[in-house]
Order: C-alpha cells, then structure tokens, then sequence
C-alpha cells in the first residue's frame, strides 16, 4: 500500500484542510484494512523508527506510562517483537487468528506541523473467535510523521478503551 | 459424585488426580462461597491505595461490595457498602477522598468513621435516632498484614497472622526488601479482566511452571532475542535447575525460581551497567541487613505465592504484582492485577520493572493471553462429560521441582478439606517417597 501524499494544509474549513482530512481518513483506513486482513508485516512498515504504540488500562485512559499501569507499552523493537509473535503458531491466543473488523470514525486533526499531523479518532474494533464476539470501543491519538516524500508514518498510536473492564475480550492479543 | 471422592490421592502409586466436577459444577461453587470464601481471610487492598486521611477505594469482596477508608484519625477502616436505612451504596466511586459519606437515595449521613450523624426531617424519627450508635457496618474482622488489607466474614476465625502461618516469610522477604526503597506503592491504574474458566484454573496456572515452555514458547523466543540484540550468549542449562515449589498451612502455595531481571534487586545482563550497578548495590544492602542467606533470597528470589484462597502475591521478574480472582459462575471468573513500585527507586530501574511487566504479564503482554487461552481452552474441554479426571501427579516422586504439580496437591488437599466442612488438612506436602521406590530409583541410575 502506498501511503496518501500530503499535498499541503490550510485553515478548517478551506480545501487544503479537507485534502488533509482526506488524506488521513485514507491512510487510516488503510491501515485498519492491514490489520483486519492481518498484514501485519506491510502493517509494521507504515511506522518510523522511533515510534510508541500505548494501550493504557481500562480504568485509568489518561495513564502515564513511565509510572503507571499500562495494558501496552511498545516501542519499536517491542513493536517489532509483538508482530512475530502474533505470526507464529504458539501464539495461542491468535492461532488460529480471530476475526476482526475495526471501524475508525469521527476523525479530528488536533495539530498540524510542516512535519507531522496530531488526530484523533473513534474505534470500535470487532474481534471474534470460539464463537464469542467482543467489541473493543475507544479512543486513537495519533502522531503521523508527514516523510520527505509526502508520506505519513507512524509515529505515536494510543488506543484508550471506553470499557470498564475487558468482560468478554479477556486479553488485548490483537492489536487494538 | 460423594464429594469425599472428589479429590484422590495413591501414595503408594504416586498418582493424584481430581474430578472435573470441581470446574464446572454449580453446586460445588456454591459450597466454595460458604465454605471456602465465606470463612477465609481475603484480600481487599493495600496500604497505599488509602494513603491520605480521607482516602478511600471501593471493592467487592466475595460478592459483597465493600469500601476501605482510611479515617481523618489516620486509621483505616472498611465497611460494607450498604446504606443500613434501605441498602443503596453510600460510596459509588471506584477511589476517592472524602471527610464523610452520603447516601444519595434517602440522604443518610455517615462520618469518616461510619458513624450515623444526620438523618433528613430528624422529626419523623424517635429522639436520639442518630446518636443511638447506629453506624455502617463492618466485616466481622478485619486486619492488615505488612501493608496488606484483609477481611474475614466468619463468625468465628483464626487472626490474619496465624492464617498466613509460615507463607509470611515469603511477604516479609518483600516487604523487607522494599524498606530499602521506601516500602511498596500501588500504581495508578489496574488490569481488570475476566476469564471463561472455573477460578481455580487461574490459580493452578499461576504457580505452575510446567506449562511455560509450551504455552509462553513466544515470550521465550523474543527474550531470546533480547539477550542476542544485547549480543549475549543464548541462556543455557536446566531452567528449572534452582526451582522449587512449597506449600505451607492452610493451603498456601508458593513456586520459587531464580531468573534474573528483577529490579529488586537480580539484575539483567541485558540492562545498562549504571543500572545493574544500582541494583547490585540494593542487594548488597540486603544482605548487609538481613545475612546472607535471607538477604540473597530476597534478591534472587522470584516468588509467586498463593495466598490461599484466591489472592496471588507475584515479586518477580515481572515486576511485583497483586492479582485476585473471583469466580461469578462456574466457568467465568473475574481478575484484578494490581502492579506494585518502590516509592524510591531510580528512574532507570523504575523503567526496566514497568517493562519487565508489560512485557510478559498482563492482557497486552506477551504472555498473560496465551494462558488466558489455555484456561478457556481447558474449560471448553470439560464439556466432555466422559473424561472425568484431571491429573496433578508430576513429581510426586522426586523432591519438588517449580515445573512439578506439587503446589497443585497442595491446594487441592485443603481446599478438599474445606469442601468437606472441615477447618484444613493434617498434610499439606505430599507423603514421603516409599522406600521401595527410592531404592529402585537409585538402581536405576
């Protein structure tokens, strides 16, 4: 998949804005559709090297992950370690691997820079296996890095679960 | 099925095994709640969690929902959370800090201390209603070990210190080896999730080492590759080699092992040289303070203890964690994982525990789903009615290894006791090895 280039930005509401906005909902989207397919090496690639992939836990969204509880907390090389993982047969909890479908709406840019677009957005990712379904809902911060070629990249990932408790999920083995 | 034959034992064959029906059977959870849960001691929180005059946490405990404060004295309390006027819960925030409660339904109001101090329209009840010591209620004990809340809703119990018997020398290596650091510190945050299995299941897997070859083989393989990324040899030799189990009264359990890694204070070839320096430092400390034997044990030491029944207290490589497990129906059960932090402890090591935590513990690390999947996997299996038995007699012949099932026996004898409306097992360890079979042992060799 090649990512959206980014043509330029402009003030809400003008077309440079709305390039933008289409531009994210593009890679997002396709993003969703790597994991959902479970591509997750093309996945892994949409990321720079100094990216930081967060799932804090249910009861605490705000949580800070150099002093409190945290569900995730990957860098790259962690990042790294979790998509081999989920590849290989031992990986019991995924193999076989579960279904999802992940939907990724109400899209807000928070900040953009020359070099990177800060947004948000709603999730509601949909994991099914051993006849139980579980829905994931919550919250993506996103850091996209904006490349030299007008790609974006990966650079920050925080999914926060609007659950009190993971009830029927059990585990977070998929990637949220 | 009798429920004397639920759980059976041959000394003499050396084979221990237990009937499925304890995993599945309403009945059987409803004799745990009274004769297990509704007369041991349980764990409702820790020291730190109320650390402030005010503070206060809401749990459930055994199903009854409760609240721990600590009092504008100082003193910490809990209380069953039902207003004693017509039952709605006068505390209905997770955590908090108040100087008094108020039931939002009728408008009752309760001091720090639980007492009844204003009622609305005192003139619809007799003279003196509040000040007659009308109060909130409290479980019949209530005590704290080592920073460590617990409550009993017998009529009749043991002290706390007794229950714990002689698996508190495992909590005081703990507990002494944080005074060094500034005593243990709950994080912010918890782990809360639940499982589609019988509770004892949770419990069996966690002081059970066999399985981790086979189920955490992914975690094995990628701290493989942290020691080759740190250009380290492949580690090699019998893991289990300096492990054992334990049991002790009352049916606590422990599994003793040695990885290193723990941040308190055995650390990892992998971490930087400042911070293997620091923690090497601790442990010199700790030996300083406590002997040599005692103070190495509390810093190589990873213990995983059970504390019986439902409570696992894990200072390990993975950091030092609380985890409680309820069950809410035969097969489902609700956990909680607290994760625990010295209050002093330099930013690096802080950073390689947190790690060392989220790595392999918990429903995001790379290890905690795959046993989450081996506990629903053996639930789903009970569905097969015909096979009646489930076996726990790995090493019942040899002195105990940590990948043996001696902790399992142990577990399982008092929990059989209890189940039979008695108060414990004579024998918690497994009967010595008859003589017959040491020496064939010895012949075989």
């Amino acid at each position: 998949m090649s990512a959206a280039k980014v043509l330029s930005y402009g003030e809400p509401g003008t077309t440079q804005d709305l390039m933008l906005r289409l531009a994210v909902e593009n890679f997002l989207a396709n993003e969703a559709a790597l994991l959902d397919s479970w591509r997750l090496d093309d996945w892994l690639a949409l990321f720079t090297p100094d990216a930081r992939y967060l799932v804090p836990p249910t009861d605490l969204p705000d949580a800070d992950p150099e002093r409190d509880c945290m569900f995730i907390d990957d860098d790259f090389e962690r990042l790294k370690g979790r998509v081999a993982r989920l590849k290989s047969r031992y990986a019991h909890r995924e193999y076989p691997v579960s279904r999802t479908r992940r939907l990724v709406t109400n899209l807000r840019l928070t900040g953009v820079t020359d070099e990177e677009v800060a947004a948000e957005a709603s999730f509601l990712v949909y994991r099914s296996r051993n006849e139980h379904l579980a829905p994931y809902v919550g919250l993506y911060r996103y850091r996209l890095a904006i490349e030299k070629n007008g790609e974006f990249r990966i650079r920050f990932r925080r999914a926060e679960l609007d659950l009190e408790r993971l009830s029927d999920h059990g585990a977070v083995s998929i990637i949220l | 099925m009798d429920l004397q034959d639920l759980v059976q034992e041959d000394a003499g064959a050396g084979t221990f095994r237990i009937h499925r029906s304890t995993m599945t059977s309403a009945e059987i959870l409803r004799l745990e709640q009274e004769r297990i849960f509704d007369r041991c001691w349980l764990y409702v929180g820790h020291d730190s969690e109320v650390a402030k005059n005010g503070d206060f946490i809401r749990r459930t405990i055994a199903g009854r929902p409760l609240f721990m404060v600590r009092g504008l004295d100082g003193v910490v309390r809990t209380f069953m959370n039902s207003c004693i006027h017509r039952g709605a819960q006068i505390c209905r925030q997770d955590q908090g800090n108040a100087g008094g409660f108020v039931c939002f339904y009728h408008g009752w109001s309760f001091n720090d201390r639980g007492e009844l101090i204003a009622v609305p329209d005192p003139e619809g009840y007799p003279e003196g209603f509040c000040e007659s010591g009308r109060r909130l209620l409290s479980p019949p004990h209530v005590d704290s070990y080592r920073g460590l809340h617990f409550v009993n809703f017998a009529a009749e119990a043991i002290s706390l210190v007794d229950y714990l018997g002689s698996a508190r020398e495992l909590i005081d290596q703990t507990m002494d080896a944080a005074e060094l650091v500034g005593g243990w510190q709950i994080t912010r945050g918890s782990a809360k999730y639940d499982i589609r299995a019988n509770w004892k299941l949770l419990l069996e897997n966690s002081v059970d080492n066999y399985h981790f070859q086979t189920v955490h083989k992914t975690f094995a393989d990628y701290m493989a590759g942290e020691r080759k990324r740190a250009n380290l040899p492949r580690l090699a030799g019998n893991p289990f080699a300096d492990s054992r189990g334990v049991t002790y009264e009352n049916g606590h359990v422990a599994m003793l092992t040695t990885a290193a890694g723990r941040s308190l204070a055995n650390p990892s070839p992998t971490w930087t040289p400042e911070a293997i320096a620091e923690a090497n430092r601790l442990r010199e400390q700790m030996i300083a303070t406590h002997g040599e034997e005692r103070g190495t044990a509390m810093a190589n030491r990873s213990r995983f203890l059970l504390v019986f029944p439902n409570l696992m207290f894990h200072d390990t490589q993975s950091g030092m964690k609380l985890r409680q497990f309820w069950p809410t129906a035969p097969d489902r059960m609700q956990v909680t994982q607290w994760e625990l932090v010295p209050r002093r402890e330099s930013k690096e090591l802080a950073y390689y525990r947190l790690q060392g935590g989220v790595t392999f513990q918990g429903p995001g690390g790379f290890g905690t789903p795959d046993d989450v999947e081996a506990l629903e996997s053996c639930q789903i299996g009970y569905g097969c009615h015909e096979v009646e038995w489930s076996d726990a007699s790995r090493g019942m012949r040899r002195d105990s290894r940590s990948d043996d099932e001696l902790t399992a026996r142990g577990f399982w004898r008092h929990w059989h006791a209890l189940i039979l409306g008695g108060t414990g097992t004579d024998r918690m360890g497994d009967p010595p090895v008859p003589q017959k079979v040491v020496a064939m042992q010895r012949a075989a060799r």
